[in-house]
């Protein structure tokens, strides 16, 4: 008895500890929900989500400009980040010598503890002058955001690949070189995709960051509420417009900050099935 | 054919080293930007001082501490529940509904931006759970959003342990607990550790989610219910408030030697703890 | 015990891995201190059902089986059995080199720390002794923690051999654990095997028909889940009754 209390114990406090770890998110969803949902109700949802005008004073909460804005945004540091941030996991954990490593690993580490303000700082002084003075535009744009937060997702990228794709066994890559195949054929045939799970967790936790990245872009993206005609139009994100005004917002205008909140969210979960959903038809082919 | 291969070989190979030198350049010109206009800024005094008007003056003392404490708060809540979390998924049940609806859930809060963190901790600790503005509730948040780094790369660490040694451990006579706690868990060490300094550096680095749960008053905290200001929201308001550039590098400075501090640290515990290739 | 006694005996064994069965109505007696082969194509259910004699087998999902395995008369599936105790009773060696990351000495003393063996002297009397049994110990005495991943392959199977010996089990099940070897390493590890099984009884997936030759006092031929036929001594070898075993015998398949 005794001894079959003691082998199912660890199992038990593992399993309670995974459900309290899945509550929060419970907890999460229940106070942004009953916080933000009342004015969603009110204003009506197609009007909410699809609406153009942003007037809290006028009581106006239309924030599809906002969607627009951090879906480009994001989309804008993946295309630039994610290819960046492989290639170099792949460098790490295959091509690199040994000391360039131990000097690239920690370094990349120290990236990743940066705060955003920092870098929003750095792209305010370096990238947002550049593409005023050699693109045109403001300069506090789209593509400002978009190559701040493509640095800053490379840490995520990167180490989470590198992990990925150095827990392979060597088996992998030395039948593969065995068969005849290059390094290079070895990497692209048989440890990317044997390595896949861990780099689309990479990805998915690096557009988390970028889509979920506030004080660092409300620098560089000129905030304004309106649709984008091209990458060198400011615009306002959707955790922008909560960064920006959750500090004086009150009663109803705070109910629709929770209310972005809640749209924020649902963003997020459509993106989270999207890429489980690859996930899940690539394995199964 | 072969000639082709070859040529692609060469071909991904210079573009993989163009990545990593343009990562390399990057990351040291954003590092060195910060430290070489914040190192002069700290001398004894700024590390030993608290801030005085509004920063302007004095040094960051009190940051300091407060950082410190918040992120050990937070790592010290969420590495067990993570760790706890990760080891259930990978351990202890099969492919499953429950699995799906934990991994769906730790997914989800992987993408929650940390200003919604920020709403949910201010809501919950702050307002409701009567933490007010303090390091716990900004600490507690932190754990929040840390959980699902943990959970992710400890999870992935866990999976990518060889099943040899498990079925090894078994036929050795060894329980599944001894299984886990022997070889399981140190052969995952070293993926654990990275997703742990992550977090750590997460923990730091944060500022939205921070600013909503801890306040941000410029005096020493005396105990985890005072309120607190961290570096980065230091640094934060120094910029957008306009106060004082000179002491905000100063801050940023502070904040890569501390995370490089951090680091290196925790590397060197790493590959001590590896290098003797042991359990104990 | 005595040479002769049934150390283990398998009755009306079928094994299910979900729907696909396994293993078909496998009766077989396993004689105490003889080494026994059990031969075979790939995929013929050896390694199920030398896995099934430490119940390594119940790790796998949705496995199922029926009929019963006896071990010194008793059922390894009565209910006050504990699965740990049976396994270290049955020791297992596998079919790919297998050291766990820590030093030599570690491994070694792995299981007996499990059994809350502490004392240094001792641990380190039962390392040598094993390492010496496996006759491994002079290529590693000075060597004891450096990692076992440094061995060569003949040199980490003959530590895993060691490291069952450590747990001072009944039987030892080896299944082809010459597969990945060199012919040197292999004839070591077939010399250390004639030595323990004046000790141990032996179940061993040979490689191939020629170790099996040399190897054993009696061998079983399995085919597609189902034991074609069990000879004493040469005698499976000499006068197969079964088309299908003389077939494998002389090369057909396999």
């Amino acid at each position: 008895m005794m001894r079959k209390f003691r082998e199912k114990l660890p199992g038990r406090i593992f399993f309670l500890l995974a459900l309290s770890s899945i509550s929060v998110l419970a907890l999460i969803t229940v106070f942004i929900v009953v916080q933000g949902a009342p004015i969603i109700a009110r204003v009506g949802v197609i009007d909410f989500v699809f609406g153009m005008s942003w007037a809290p004073s006028q009581g106006e909460y239309g924030i599809f400009p906002m969607i627009v804005g951090s879906l480009s945004v994001t989309l804008g540091a993946v295309v630039l980040g994610v290819p960046i941030g492989i290639c170099c996991s792949i460098f790490l954990a295959e091509f690199a010598p040994v000391r360039l490593r131990n000097l690239f690993r920690p370094a990349i580490q120290l990236l990743a503890g940066i705060p955003s303000v920092v870098y929003g700082l750095w792209g305010l002084i370096f990238i947002v002058p550049f593409i005023r003075n050699y693109m045109g535009g403001p300069g506090l744009s789209i593509l400002a955001g978009s190559v701040v937060l493509a640095i800053m997702i490379l840490p995520t990228v990167i180490s989470i690949s590198e992990v990925s794709i150095l827990a392979l066994p060597p088996a992998y890559k030395e039948g593969a070189l065995a068969l005849g195949m290059t390094h290079w054929q070895a990497i692209r045939s048989v440890q990317l995709p044997a390595a896949k799970s861990g780099i689309v967790a990479a990805v998915i936790l690096g557009i988390g960051r970028a889509i979920g990245e506030t004080m660092a872009v409300i620098m560089l993206l000129g905030n304004a509420v309106a649709l984008p005609s091209s990458i060198l139009d400011p615009i306002r994100t959707l955790t922008t417009n909560i960064g920006i005004e959750m500090g004086y917002a009150t009663g109803e205008h705070r109910e629709a900050l929770f209310a972005t909140g809640i749209v924020l969210f649902v963003v997020i979960m459509i993106l989270n099935s999207t890429a489980q959903t690859i996930v899940k038809r690539k394995k199964d082919q | 054919m072969k000639l082709s291969a070859r040529a692609g070989q060469r071909i991904a190979k210079t573009l993989i080293w163009a990545a990593a030198v343009a990562v390399l350049a990057v990351l040291l010109f954003v590092i060195l930007y910060v430290l070489i206009k914040g190192l002069p800024i700290v001398n004894w005094g700024f590390l030993t001082e608290i801030p005085r008007n509004m920063g302007r003056d004095g040094g960051i003392a009190s940051t300091i501490v407060g950082t410190l404490l918040i992120t050990l708060v937070a790592i010290v809540i969420a590495t067990p529940f993570g760790l706890g979390t990760a080891f259930y998924l990978a351990e202890y049940t099969r492919e499953g509904r429950i699995t799906r609806i934990i991994r769906f859930s730790a997914e989800s809060l992987a993408g929650i931006p940390s200003i919604v963190y920020g709403l949910f901790g201010f809501i919950f600790f702050v307002d409701i759970l009567h933490l007010r503005w303090s390091i716990l509730s900004g600490g507690l948040t932190l754990a929040v959003m840390i959980l699902p780094t943990i959970i992710r790369t400890s999870e992935e660490s866990i999976r990518a342990v060889p099943d040899i040694y498990r079925e090894v451990c078994f036929s050795l006579s060894a329980t599944k607990w001894q299984t886990i706690i022997k070889v399981v868990f140190p052969s995952a060490l070293r993926g654990i550790a990275n997703g742990v300094i992550l977090s750590v550096g997460r923990c730091v680095a944060e500022t939205a989610a921070v600013v909503l749960t801890a306040g941000a008053p410029l005096r020493m905290p005396s105990s985890l219910s005072s309120p607190t200001r961290t570096m980065a929201v230091h640094f934060y308001l120094l910029v957008r408030e306009g106060i004082s550039m000179d002491n905000a590098f100063g801050t940023a400075a502070l904040i890569v030697i501390l995370i490089f501090i951090i680091n290196v640290g925790a590397n060197a515990l790493i590959n001590r703890a590896m290098s003797k290739n042991r359990t104990r | 015990m005595k040479q002769g006694n049934t150390k283990i005996s398998i009755r009306d064994y079928q094994f299910f891995y979900g729907e696909k069965q396994a293993l078909f109505d496998i009766n077989l007696d396993i004689r105490a201190n003889e080494i026994l082969s059990v031969l075979g194509p790939a995929n013929s259910g050896i390694t199920t059902l030398l896995r099934s004699l430490n119940r390594l087998c119940d790790l796998i999902p949705k496995v199922r089986m029926q009929g019963d395995i006896l071990v010194d008369g008793e059922s390894i599936y009565a209910p006050h059995v504990v699965v740990t105790e049976l396994r270290r009773r049955l020791g297992m060696v596998f079919d790919v080199p297998s050291p766990l990351p820590m030093t030599i000495f570690d491994n070694i003393a792995f299981g007996p720390r499990l059994h809350g063996k502490k004392n240094r002297q001792r641990l380190a009397d039962t390392v040598e002794q094993s390492l010496r049994m496996a006759a491994l110990w002079e290529d590693v005495k000075d060597r004891l923690h450096m990692p076992a991943m440094s061995l060569s392959g003949g040199q980490q199977q003959r530590l895993c051999i060691a490291r069952v010996l450590a747990l001072q089990p009944e039987v030892i099940l080896l299944d082809r654990p010459c597969s990945g070897l060199d012919p040197i390493s292999t004839s070591k590890i077939e010399d250390s095997l004639q030595l323990l099984k004046k000790r141990f009884t032996i179940v061993i997936a040979p490689h191939n028909v020629q170790q099996a030759t040399r190897i054993s006092d009696s061998a079983a031929f399995m085919l597609m889940g189902r034991l074609i036929e069990v000879g004493v001594g040469d005698d499976l070898f000499a006068n197969p009754r079964d088309k299908r075993t003389s077939d494998y015998i002389t090369g057909r398949y396999g």
